[in-house]
């Protein structure tokens, strides 16, 4: 693998993190990983409707880039984006209650699994069209910059979107333009049961990314550390006027494309090989040797997350349901769904 | 008020000049409408000299790039006019339009705003053929969430436009290629035009006759002439195709029992479908006379001048259809 940045080793603790930091890292990973089991299990209990592509495996990128933004700066995302509204700040009650289809789900249950989004949080939305949200990223980019503003926008998005046309226009107006853009490959090696080498002629995408004149990176997306550094280097350069940028992170799906897929073409040595490098694991590994965190405070910890799920998934019990009428509303800001004024 | 005589052209510039004055968000994005060149059409000529570059940004030929970047600048608050230079174009950005633009706000639950305006210019007439010269109205209107314009004088072009960028709802702003020189009163006045209110163009009794964009001069120009043989029409223009004021369409027909339904798109699942249904809802037992449309038989525009004339709708394909009916000969 062409991963510049795994350059973090169990022995020493990183001089650029402070144990705070990477306490809070570790405990979203289990956040999100527990949020994943915990809705595969609703869904496989008939409790959640529609489609779930779960993120098992690929929690260090999004806690590796959000835990480099602020609370102004932007993302988009995909969808399978439970992961990455969570690192950017989604509350898991609220999302818990979004997949019950409750009136207090981000979305009134308008959007579900794949349209998470919270805009108080500058989380613009997940869509479920691969590449999608590449050029609408790029608009944020350039409004940022219309009004001189110093957020930044990362666009998360899978590495089936690479071959789609929108990935490519994003991609040079976002270099024509110079706007504070962050595009993030989280690629998983598949696009649904598509290998990444399958899907292009030598499958270098930083290479083919530079070829737009966006500076981009190859990182490890099962170490955590080398994603938020990788995030940190393209956050600064984006947010001091340095244009977009673009990060790779290699990462794994431990499961099916979604909740239901037997994932036939995942080989199981793959599979295990994978899932031995998971990035939870190595964190606490981390976290242990460098003296920041004991057995103890890890089981509380867990207790802890578990808990928050278990809340969580009450409170969108608990709930009332989106009324069926609301089916109706919200569609336009000016008029009804008739057309009428209001 | 001050009233003077421009063209269709002019008062569409002028709507958006005013507006990028009394708001900074307010911006143009699209190809080729920068000067010296100023819009293939030339809408936008003079804009970027007066009000810079970055007001009003000339693209790549990247319609799915260009429409993406509205949208996620409408969403933060920005207030896009998106121009592509021909509907047909559209297709290229389709998914940022039908399933982003006009999906977010319902998707999010109500949190999104998308002030857009995405304008473009379609129809026949100009032997341009079956990829320059289409009328897909109809796809926009039947997309939840996106709004639909279609003026066709210089008064409506200038008050639509005005209020379409001041609305937070993204809108599909749809001109004609052959009504950018023509010419017509507008007020020297600031001035908006409601969407959701249609203009009866003119009075009639005997048939009502419900036309969009060119056909509605097609329109007039044929009332003319059967008013000299004593048939009268009233020509109502929706200008806005959604929202669609029913209301006025209902109360004409109830008043002439007749309904022709005029557009220059393909007949089948066009617009005046539309306009047919509700009509054959709402005002059922009035109409003593089939309801019929006048619309391009659902076929490519094809490039010769008299293959296209052919299929085109015209002043007296308009103006045979209402003599017959009003005859009884239909
Ligand atoms: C434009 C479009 N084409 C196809 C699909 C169906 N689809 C949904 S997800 C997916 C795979 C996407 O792969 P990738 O971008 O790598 O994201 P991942 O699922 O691996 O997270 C496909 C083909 C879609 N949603 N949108
Ligand atoms: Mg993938």
């Amino acid at each position: 693998m062409n991963a510049k940045n795994a350059d973090t080793t169990v022995e020493t603790p990183p001089e650029d993190l402070t144990r705070e930091q990477l306490l809070g890292m570790y405990r979203r990973m289990r956040l999100i990983r527990g949020f994943e089991d915990t809705a595969k299990e609703r869904f496989e209990a008939g409790e959640i409707a529609g489609f779930l592509h779960l993120s098992q495996g690929q929690e260090a990128v999004p806690v590796g880039v959000c835990s480099a933004l602020g609370p102004r700066d932007y993302i988009t995302s995909t969808h399978r984006g439970h992961g990455d509204v969570i690192a950017k700040g989604c509350e898991v009650k609220r999302m818990f209650a979004e997949l019950y289809g409750r009136a207090t789900g981000y979305c009134k249950g308008k959007g579900g699994s794949m349209h998470i989004a919270d805009f108080s949080q500058g989380i613009i939305g997940a869509t479920g069209i691969v590449s999608g949200s590449l050029p609408t990223s790029v608009g944020i980019g350039l409004g940022i910059k219309q009004r001189g503003g110093d957020e930044v926008v990362v666009c998360f998005f899978g590495d089936g979107a690479t071959a789609e046309g929108g990935f490519h226009e994003a991609l040079n107006l976002a270099s024509l333009w110079q706007v504070p853009v962050i595009f993030v490959c989280q690629n998983n090696l598949y696009g649904l049961s598509q290998p990444w080498e399958k899907t292009a002629y030598k499958c270098d995408l930083v290479a083919r990314v530079a070829t737009y004149h966006i500076p981009g990176e190859c990182v490890d997306g099962m170490d955590v550390i080398a994603v938020h550094r990788a995030a940190r280097r393209a956050v600064e350069r984006a947010r001091s006027g340095g244009g977009p940028g673009f990060i790779e992170a290699k990462t794994y799906r431990f499961l099916g494309h979604y909740v239901g897929d037997p994932a036939l073409y995942m080989p199981a040595e793959e599979r295990e090989a994978w899932r031995k490098r998971d990035a939870i694991v190595k964190l606490r590994g981390q976290l242990l040797a460098w003296g920041y965190l004991t057995e103890a405070e890890d089981e509380a910890m867990g207790a802890e997350v578990a808990a928050e799920l278990q809340a969580g998934v009450e409170y969108a019990k608990a709930s009332p349901l989106a009324a069926p009428e609301t089916a109706l509303e919200e569609l336009y800001v000016h008029f009804d769904y008739l057309g009428n004024p209001r | 008020m001050a009233v003077r005589e421009i063209t269709y052209r002019e008062a569409l510039k002028e709507a958006m000049r005013e507006e990028m004055l009394r708001d900074e968000t307010v911006f143009l994005i699209g190809e080729d409408i920068a000067d010296p060149h100023g819009g293939s059409y030339k809408v936008t000529a003079g804009l970027s000299t007066e009000f810079g570059l970055d007001r009003v940004i000339q693209t790549p030929i990247s319609e799915q790039g260009f429409i993406g970047t509205a949208v996620g600048a409408a969403l933060i608050g920005r207030r896009p006019i998106a121009e592509i230079l021909y509907i047909d174009f559209c297709t290229m950005a389709m998914d940022q339009i039908v399933n982003q633009a006009a999906k977010i706000r319902y998707m999010s639950g109500g949190q999104a705003k998308v002030p857009l305006v995405i304008r473009t210019q379609g129809g026949m007439g100009r032997s341009s053929a079956a990829q320059h010269a289409q009328s897909l109205e109809a796809w926009f209107v039947h997309t939840p969430g996106l709004l639909v314009a279609m003026p066709s004088t210089p008064y409506d072009a200038k008050g639509l436009l005005k209020t379409a960028i001041r609305l937070d709802d993204p809108v599909i702003f749809i001109e004609h290629k052959l009504l950018y020189n023509t010419k017509g009163p507008v007020p020297e006045e600031e001035y908006t035009i409601p969407f959701g209110v249609a203009d009866v163009k003119r009075e009639g009794r005997d048939c009502t006759v419900v036309a969009t964009s060119r056909t509605v001069l097609m329109t007039l120009a044929a009332a003319e002439t059967l008013e000299r043989e004593g048939i009268s029409v009233e020509v109502v223009d929706p200008r806005t195709l959604f929202p669609l004021d029913v209301d006025t369409i209902v109360a004409s027909v109830k008043k002439t029992s007749r309904l022709v339904v005029v557009h220059e798109a393909v007949e089948r699942c066009g617009f005046g479908a539309e306009v047919v249904a509700q009509v054959a809802e709402k005002a059922y037992g009035y109409v003593d006379a089939p309801i019929v449309r006048v619309c391009a038989p659902s076929v490519p525009a094809p490039f010769a001048r008299q293959l296209e004339d052919y299929v085109m709708v015209d002043e007296k394909k308009i103006a045979d259809k209402v003599r017959r009916l009003v005859r009884g000969e239909i």
